[in-house]
């Protein structure tokens, strides 16, 4: 018979369904045996104490050095196979007094880094920079070794993401309306094979036509539709020139909330110019250098789910383009591009705005009208930037008068005017037209 | 089955108004003539300049206005020069601290800390490493050669003539001096008003901007 098959089908779907879910929920193991302790192994072989190397060398050496990397001075590992210790020692508690005695290595390798001269480190021990020989002799941690980790750290956490389960959850329903439909068809059939007679619907006026013929209702509903629409236009036209949200799509993938809220830098670290001028200006890629001469790469911690440490490394190289920075000899090559950022926040030219008399006089806060910036992966227009914006602030910000004795002649008299102790920015004359449109 | 063609046509409509917002394009204006500058506005985007930008360096020879030329050169000669004869020519006042503080906080505490002994937020997170404290006796710093290391940067360190006037890099120095004297537990230099120095180079002590605001703050009163 039909309805056999068809059931059995239904059935074989179901099981075949729970088998995959339970494929699906299996966890994954054995990748936890890895990470081996590198530090401990090489401890043995060198004199030195590596975890006091490690202090000493971040506090002193890292700021020219790196380990395996060509930085302000040459890559450390295996100095000491290159050099004899007693000459090390020498050489780090006074490079200079070496040079100038003309010991022909150091004259060497003065003359090779264009004659940039290493601090003196008097302050250093024998047994110091023992220590910091031996970290500086730790061999780079295999890769491998790295991905392990990530693994395991991965399988450690809830299992399966959201997203699985919500697919799971979709199939599962799609499984359940299928099956209905199947055995809806099979009542039907096994109905009709048995010559069971359904019941029939009795036909009714459709709605549309019971609608038109009730007049109120008509009324009634061309009125909400009218009044509707109204809201809708209206609310459609007041946005328009409003670019609130406003997100471009930068040439460099800049995230602020790495910078500023991570790494806690100060907005006029960048924008210095919002301290002295109309403009807060994007800052000119040496104020990137600054740092980024020494940091060519991301942390692996600084990686997101969204966004990869390879697509961040990737984003600081494409700096380095742009600035011309060779990275191998650690130099200007001199062949810059332009950075073409999009401007996000722009007045229209009927309105003047200045950063400094907001910034330096008034003390606003920058996040005031630029939203938590510190919490943006992707930097978009916080405030509408429209007039009812301005003068709202206006209305409710009193002004900064202490310890400015500009302010002092004009607040005496004011005061008395408007008979406050504290005077609003627009008491002060922030609602003249000619203030910001002139 | 007329009713889901038209429900799904109502549907096709209102799902093409919605996607039309935007967020990585600007939204329309009234009237764009009046938004748009016909001057070069600061960033905008012309055909009169090179690739478009009106972003760009200024013509050679073109100096800022106050800016004295800064005559020591950039290499080991000068700084020495600079470690042992320049002077801060700026009086040490307690404003000018102030000053100095605030700008110290917001260009050098990030990798230099707020005591300046090296423990700044990017070398505590370990982004940027071996920043030395102040009272470093290998490097053992003095007025001259903190200005002339802010102004041309040294090693893995920036310059910051960009960022700052030659009268704030003054007012830094006066900051990091004091914070160096803290470390040393020292007490920091202030100076008296009778200090010769005032008298010698009264111009430097003050920015362009001031003499401006003096001149023009009987006017602004009066207005």
């Amino acid at each position: 018979m039909k309805q056999v098959k068809h059931r059995n089908s239904a059935s074989k779907i179901l099981i075949l369904g729970t088998v995959f879910l339970f494929t699906l929920f299996n966890p994954v193991f054995g990748q936890e045996e890895v990470v081996a302790d590198t530090a401990v192994a090489t401890e043995a072989s060198s004199g030195g104490d590596v975890a006091k190397g490690e202090e000493l060398f971040k506090s002193l050496c890292a700021a020219c050095h790196k380990r395996y990397k060509k930085m302000t001075g040459p890559a450390l590992f295996g100095v000491t196979e290159r050099r004899d210790t007693e000459w090390l020692y020498s050489w780090i508690k006074n490079s200079a007094a070496m040079i100038a005695s003309g010991d022909a290595d150091a004259v060497a390798i003065y003359e090779e880094y264009n004659k940039t001269a290493m601090n003196a480190f008097p302050q250093l021990s024998n047994a110091d920079i023992d220590d910091i020989l031996a970290y500086v002799m730790v061999p780079k941690a295999e890769p491998v070794a790295a991905v392990g980790a990530t693994a395991v750290a991965a399988t450690d956490g809830s299992g399966v993401s959201s997203d699985v389960l919500l697919a799971i959850l979709a199939l599962v329903f799609l499984m359940l309306v299928v099956i209905l439909f199947l055995v809806n068809n099979t009542l039907k059939r096994f109905a009709e094979a048995n010559n069971i007679e359904l019941p029939v619907q009795e036909e009714r006026t459709p709605i549309w036509k019971a609608f038109v013929q009730n007049q109120f209702l008509v009324l009634v509903s061309a009125i909400f539709l009218l009044l509707a629409s109204g809201y809708f236009v209206y609310g459609y036209f007041m946005q328009v020139g409003v670019d609130q949200g406003y997100a471009p799509i930068q040439p460099i993938h800049y995230s602020h909330k790495i910078h500023a809220g991570d790494n806690k830098i100060e907005c006029k670290y960048c924008h210095s110019s919002a301290r002295v001028s109309k403009h807060s200006g994007i800052p000119s890629l040496n104020v990137c250098m600054n740092c980024h001469k020494s940091i060519s790469e991301v942390a692996d911690a600084t990686a997101t789910e969204d966004y990869s440490k390879e697509f961040y490394d990737g984003e600081i190289q494409k700096l380095y383009k742009a600035v011309g920075w060779d990275e191998e000899s650690q130099s200007y090559t001199g062949e810059t591009e332009p950075v073409k950022w999009v401007r996000i926040h722009n007045l229209p030219d009927f309105a003047y705005f200045n950063h400094s008399q907001h910034v330096s006089v008034a003390g606003v806060e920058c996040q005031k009208c630029h939203g938590p910036v510190e919490e943006m992966e992707i930097m978009y227009q916080h405030a509408p930037l429209t007039m009812g914006w301005c003068i709202n602030c206006h209305r409710e910000t009193n002004v900064k008068v202490a310890d400015n004795e500009y302010y002092e002649k004009i607040h005496k008299q004011l005061s008395k005017k408007y008979g406050v102790d504290q005077l609003t920015a627009a008491q002060m004359g922030g609602l003249e037209c000619g203030k910001c449109h002139y | 089955m007329k009713n889901t063609i038209k429900i799904l046509a109502a549907a096709i409509v209102m799902i093409s108004v919605v996607s039309c917002q935007n967020d990585k394009s600007p939204n329309y204006q009234y009237m764009p003539n009046m938004y748009e500058s016909v001057g070069y506005e600061a960033y905008g985007d012309y055909d009169v300049f090179p690739g478009g930008q009106e972003a760009m360096l200024p013509a050679k020879g073109s100096i800022p206005r106050g800016w004295m030329p800064y005559e020591i050169e950039n290499s080991q000669v000068g700084y020495q020069q600079a470690k042992d004869s320049l002077k801060n020519p700026i009086r040490y006042t307690k404003e000018n601290e102030e000053k100095g503080k605030a700008l110290y906080d917001i260009y050098c505490a990030i990798c230099h800390g707020g005591k300046g002994n090296g423990k700044g937020t990017l070398v505590e997170r370990e982004k940027i490493l071996g920043v030395p404290s102040y009272d470093d006796v290998g490097r053992a710093i003095t007025e001259g050669s903190i200005y002339h290391v802010m102004y041309y940067g040294i090693n893995s360190m920036g310059s910051y003539a960009s960022q700052t006037n030659e009268h704030e890099r003054w007012q830094i120095v006066q900051y990091v001096e004091k914070l160096k004297a803290d470390l040393e537990g020292k007490t920091a230099r202030i100076d008296t008003e009778s200090d010769v120095q005032s008298n010698l180079i009264p111009a430097v002590n003050k920015r362009p901007e001031e003499i401006y605001d003096e001149s023009t703050e009987d006017h602004n009163n009066a207005h």
